[in-house]
């Protein structure tokens, strides 16, 4: 396949993976309204505020940082998007898989929210710069868990390749990396919550607490670019955690029930406990998922 | 009442106070430069001098399909100024549930577009009321809830309320009553989504095209003024 056409499939497959990721969005608010006895938006509501946002007549600037936030995040989603294989075996929705594409993509999952906290910085309200560096924080301390379940399973497959990762695992469902290597698992997931930002790990956004984290002054376009990126890096992140511990997808519907059940996992945890304060999310993180993620690595070295 | 209203307003130009206690014609440079007198000098750079500009509205099919986005999608910035703000919790529960219209609270007045003031406006609060609304980013809409908001109700004779917020900021949507029940709220909420459907509810401009009259009754008011004439 030649490149132009490489890439012209590499965009038609992000929309779809957009699509469903702000459909996920919107399933999630209904399923949260419903947990609390109320009937809740409409599954299409995240598109109307991106149109909305977007039509928005006026705008503010603090500065050209405060531009590049937005786009900054924007690239760390597509960027994230763009080496994730999304579905096995397929010539159009294999994007731009390489060797070592884990690394990059692990990478890129970071950047967004490096970008966002320059930009955010640049808007001067106390409680971005406050959402912020609790932000980076939680982020930092999230990441060694699951800097050390993809090590593990490096180790284990003996490549940093995420589709030879997701071939490894075909076959039969007892060769997924969720029944081959649990442990790497727990601790994965478990670093997965700190990234959807769900309760318990949601201090970095605190709706009640501190307005609405990073992104208090971004209003109109700059917000719709924003909650599309929602859309982009959800489905971006939830491809990659089922290619890498639940075996990956050959066909869309199997990629839907899959990315929905593992999104679905943040959300019952996150209907179900409170929020933690940040010292104790990172001293959360630092202990039982690394301990965890440590020995995953040990039993696959020895 | 309000479609009148509406309309009316869009042809008139509002009559200015010439010889307002601080003389409106000191406050402005000329007809697009404001001088921000408000502030101490050094702070003058700071804050941006232009005054609000009328928007054109998109081609009518386009302008159309945006305006029923911004009807489904109205968050709101809740100024809980009096009793009124009381009535916010019931609609945001499982009772009365706003949510399901495609409305939700929103912290930050950057991010909302559905002003809702909720109750008695005191001096003081008027110059909070004045901040808020101008941060806010256009198209924006204006709610106010209770009768104290629409004729001063029962601080028709206090020294420390204004009586009419109309004359302050252009006001889409009035809900009478002392309180009004969640469900008058709802209904005055249908009433604005109604608004703008119908490409009714051009608050912004309103007050962009009556800057003088709005800014002349606000410094009447607002004795004490330390912020830029237009809070960006």
């Amino acid at each position: 396949m030649s490149l132009a056409v490489k890439i012209f499939w590499a965009f038609v497959s992000m929309g779809v993976v957009t699509v469903w990721g702000l459909t996920l969005g919107g399933i999630i608010y209904k399923i949260f309204a419903r947990v609390q006895g109320r009937l809740g938006p409409p599954v299409w509501q995240p598109f109307i505020n991106i149109l909305k946002n977007n039509a928005i007549r006026t705008g503010v600037s603090h500065g050209i940082m405060f531009y590049l936030g937005p786009v900054f995040r924007i690239a760390g989603g597509i960027g994230t998007y763009m080496f994730i294989p999304v579905l096995f075996g397929s010539m159009y929705f294999s994007n731009f898989s390489i060797s070592g594409d884990v690394i990059l993509v692990m990478y890129f999952i970071f950047f967004g929210q490096l970008g966002m906290a320059l930009g955010a910085g640049e808007g001067g309200h106390p409680y971005s710069a406050l959402a912020v560096s609790r932000g980076l924080a939680q982020m930092t301390a999230f990441e060694v868990p699951f800097a050390l379940s993809v090590i593990s399973l490096v180790i284990q497959y003996g490549s940093l390749n995420i589709t030879e990762i997701v071939a490894a695992q075909q076959g039969s469902i007892l060769n997924w990396t969720l029944f081959t290597n649990p442990l790497a698992v727990i601790a994965g997931m478990i670093a997965m919550l700190g990234m959807n930002m769900h309760n318990p790990f949601s201090i970095v956004i605190a709706p009640q607490e501190i307005p609405i984290g990073p992104p208090t002054e971004y209003h109109g376009s700059f917000l719709g670019l924003l909650a599309t990126n929602r859309g982009v890096f959800n489905g971006a992140k939830l491809v990659l955690f089922m290619n890498l511990y639940f075996g990956g997808a050959t066909n869309l519907i199997v990629l839907m029930i899959k990315t929905f059940a593992i999104y679905m996992f943040s959300v019952f945890v996150g209907a179900s406990f409170p929020r933690f304060r940040t010292e104790d999310s990172i001293r959360f993180f630092l202990t039982f998922p690394t301990l965890i993620g440590i020995v995953s690595i040990l039993v696959f070295s020895f | 009442m309000e479609k009148d209203k509406i309309d009316d307003l869009e042809m008139m130009d509002l009559p200015v106070e010439e010889e307002s206690d601080l003389g409106f014609t000191e406050w402005r440079k000329d007809e697009k430069t404001l001088l921000n007198l408000g502030l101490p000098e050094e702070e003058r750079d700071w804050f941006c001098d232009a005054r609000p500009q009328v928007h054109k509205k998109s081609p009518k099919i386009i302008e159309d399909f945006l305006n029923w986005a911004r009807a489904e999608s109205l968050w709101i910035l809740a100024f809980g100024t009096g009793c009124g703000a009381i009535e916010l919790r019931p609609l945001l529960t499982a009772r009365y549930d706003i949510s399901r219209l495609g409305m939700a609270p929103r912290p930050t007045p950057r991010q909302a577009n559905l002003f809702m003031i909720g109750g008695y406006v005191s001096i003081k609060t008027l110059k909070r009321i004045v901040r808020s609304y101008e941060q806010m980013q256009g198209p924006k809409f204006v709610v106010a809830v209770c009768s104290c908001a629409i004729n001063g109700g029962m601080y028709w004779d206090s020294y420390n309320t204004v009586k009419r917020i109309d004359e302050f900021i252009p006001v889409d949507v009035y809900i009478t009553g002392c309180m009004p029940r969640p469900e008058a709220v709802l209904a005055g909420f249908d009433r604005l989504k109604q608004l703008i459907r119908a490409g009714k509810a051009e608050g912004q401009n309103l007050y962009a095209q009556n800057f003088d009259y709005y800014k002349a009754n606000q410094k009447r008011i607002i004795k004490d003024w330390n912020m830029p004439d237009y809070n960006w």
